[in-house]
């Protein structure tokens, strides 16, 4: 089991960062790397169970289910149903705390997955860096300041 | 009952954080509000159930016990037993998170409480603004104004305190005491350096324990340290205050915040390479690049045999081996140390915890056994490394985990005509040219990223007991390393 772990600080209000990113179909309005997605069944996009569909930048498709959501811990955990990457038993959570010294957020994003050893460490890089560092400097970016 | 909660971000690594924040008795040097603090019984601050007994500035007077205390998690529990104010049932808990993005802290504070009816709002604000805000501003003045006392010691020569580890006589982890310590003006010919991380090797438990007798306690241990120079003695030409050194030498004391020692000892840190990595990487890589290159000079196309293939010299061996082009073969204890093993290099970890290999190395050899056995294990495996090695190979008993080994029988070394070398770093390093050589070369591997070397358990100085014995219950995977 490969643990990843990354956080960063929002300079905006954790209700507002969390409006934001507690919407399940909503990661193409924020991250980089999301070209479009949509909830599959018509589900709406915060009941528990629901699946995302969508797609990269770079062609490829990934499904993911949402397995919580927690509008009072502002945290949701996801796993991965099918996608390119090549990992197993994928589970992710995204949490957000308040800091209460300058109403900013910490935002933490962490997974936790297997994959065959030869890949692990380019899987870890490419998911802490790649998709977890790259969507909160989006993040930072949308909500303007540093 | 009432809530509290407040929050911030500190800009400092949180090992610097919780180094400070650990202490329980640390409070009044860092809190505006504390005046004075002691524990009671004159017990050590991070013993859980010890009771602070403190006033603050406005006369108040209070005692809280500790609850639950985890360098794991970084976790502080505590709850007040008796206070002249009028806060019950009162129990705190303050936790650091690191913040990956920028290498910063978030610091988490919360408590619950119950008030006399009335006074609810005017003592919530007392704990969250009086306690808690202002014990972030606090702590980040204090943090400034640590590195500022060391910049300004420079100019006024004389003695300094810091803190150290010192052993208080030979035997388990919990005879290492951190104490204040006077730290001299260098001498001529010396450097003292303000260290901000320590590298924690197998021989300082040797040297604990007594299997070594390098010291006499009480003495302070250690051989492995980074920092930046404060300032040096007469006729020292190749360091300034402010450069970036580390060192690993002889003479035991690297576990403290301040050490002088000989200028030919110390050697530079390229300005890419962290405190820590250094403090990680120095002393193990120059322990791999005399094994590899001094002792035995492996050639491309041998076979080797690296023993605890996931700690911190091992793991070091493995990449280097692998960049020598040598096919490597290594001793773990758990199968997530061989992942880790494997990702550093090694091709066949054998996951083994009672130091039976030999059938397995001859199995993965064509019955030939390997080229050259690189052993820290020493008595436990070594019946097992006899067999194991090949016919005119190499067997480099470079450490002792498990206890000296024993003599080899003449004829049995004949019988293979087995080389046998028991090298000690220190005697290559003693040459000023030579050791600089070395880690040079080391800091180069480094560099270049054909060695990673990440320190993978970072811990406060103050918790170096803990980090013994994690280390001597084979816990740990790579390097571990104090941080000051």
């Amino acid at each position: 089991m490969i643990r990843v772990y990354t956080s960063s600080v929002v300079d905006a209000p954790a209700d507002a960062v969390w409006a934001l990113v507690r919407d399940f179909n909503g990661l193409p309005k924020w991250h980089p790397s999301i070209a479009e997605s949509r909830i599959e069944g018509n589900w709406p996009a915060d009941r528990v169970g629901c699946i995302r569909n969508f797609r990269l930048r770079d062609g490829g498709v990934i499904r993911e289910q949402l397995l919580s959501l927690s509008d009072y811990d502002l945290q949701c955990t996801y796993s991965i149903l099918e996608s390119p990457m090549g990992v197993e038993n994928y589970v992710a959570t995204l949490k957000l705390t308040p800091v209460t010294d300058g109403s900013r957020t910490f935002a933490e994003w962490s997974a936790e997955f297997e994959a065959p050893p030869a890949r692990e460490r380019r899987l870890a890089d490419d998911i802490g860096q790649g998709v977890f560092q790259t969507g909160f400097d989006a993040l930072k970016g949308y909500f303007g300041r540093r | 009952m009432q809530r509290v909660t407040r929050s911030a971000v500190i800009d400092a690594p949180l090992e610097q954080v919780w180094a400070v924040l650990r202490d329980f008795n640390s409070h009044d040097a860092w809190h505006p509000a504390v005046a004075k603090s002691h524990i009671e019984n004159g017990e050590p601050a991070d013993q859980v159930g010890c009771v602070r007994n403190f006033e603050l500035r406005d006369g108040a007077k209070i005692r809280e016990q500790l609850l639950a205390l985890s360098d794991q998690d970084f976790i502080s529990t505590y709850c007040i037993l008796d206070a002249t104010v009028p806060l019950r049932r009162y129990v705190a808990t303050l936790s650091l998170k690191r913040v990956t993005d920028g290498n910063r802290t978030f610091w988490h504070w919360q408590s619950t409480f119950e008030t006399p009816p009335g006074r609810e709002r005017e003592l919530a604000d007392m704990v969250g603004r009086g306690v808690y805000e202002a014990g972030f501003e606090g702590l980040r003045r204090y943090l400034r104004q640590g590195s500022r006392a060391a910049v300004a010691t420079r100019s006024t020569a004389g003695e300094m305190t810091g803190q150290a580890i010192v052993l208080k006589a030979f035997g388990g982890a919990d005879q290492l005491a951190y104490e204040n310590v006077a730290v001299a003006a260098p001498a001529p010919g010396e450097v003292r350096v303000r260290q901000r991380a320590i590298g924690v090797n197998f021989i300082d438990v040797y040297v604990r324990r007594g299997d070594l007798r390098m010291v006499t306690p009480p003495a302070p241990i250690g051989m492995e340290a980074a920092g930046t120079v404060v300032d040096v003695g007469a006729n020292v030409h190749q360091f300034l205050p402010g450069d970036a050194v580390a060192y690993a030498y002889g003479v035991p004391g690297a576990y403290a915040t301040l050490r002088t020692l000989p200028a030919e000892q110390v050697v530079a840190v390229p300005a890419g390479i962290e405190p820590e990595t250094a403090a990680a990487v120095l002393f193990k890589g120059m322990t791999a690049e005399y094994l590899l290159h001094r002792v035995n000079q492996l050639r491309a196309g041998e076979t080797v045999l690296v023993h605890a293939a996931a700690g911190g010299v091992g793991l070091l061996l493995c990449q280097w081996a692998k960049h020598i082009g040598a096919t490597v073969i290594g001793t773990v204890g758990s199968d997530d140390k061989a992942r880790i093993a494997r990702e550093h290099g090694c091709d066949r970890p054998l996951v083994t915890r009672d130091y039976r290999f030999a059938e397995e190395v001859k199995a993965l050899t064509g019955g030939r056994g390997v080229d050259v056995v690189f052993d820290g294990i020493g008595r436990a495996a070594a019946a097992e490394n006899y067999e194991a090695v090949a016919i005119t190979g190499h067997w480099v008993s470079y450490g002792q985990a498990t206890g000296p080994v024993p003599a080899l029988d003449p004829a049995k070394q004949a019988a293979k005509s087995l080389r046998m070398s028991r090298p000690v770093l220190f005697h290559y390093t003693s040459d000023a040219r030579r050791l600089n050589e070395m880690a040079k070369r080391v800091f180069e591997m480094v560099e270049r990223r054909i060695l990673r070397a990440v320190p993978r358990h970072l811990m406060p100085l103050a918790a170096a007991a803990t980090a013994h014995r994690a280390l001597e219950a084979r816990q740990t995977i790579g390097a571990v390393v104090l941080v000051a």
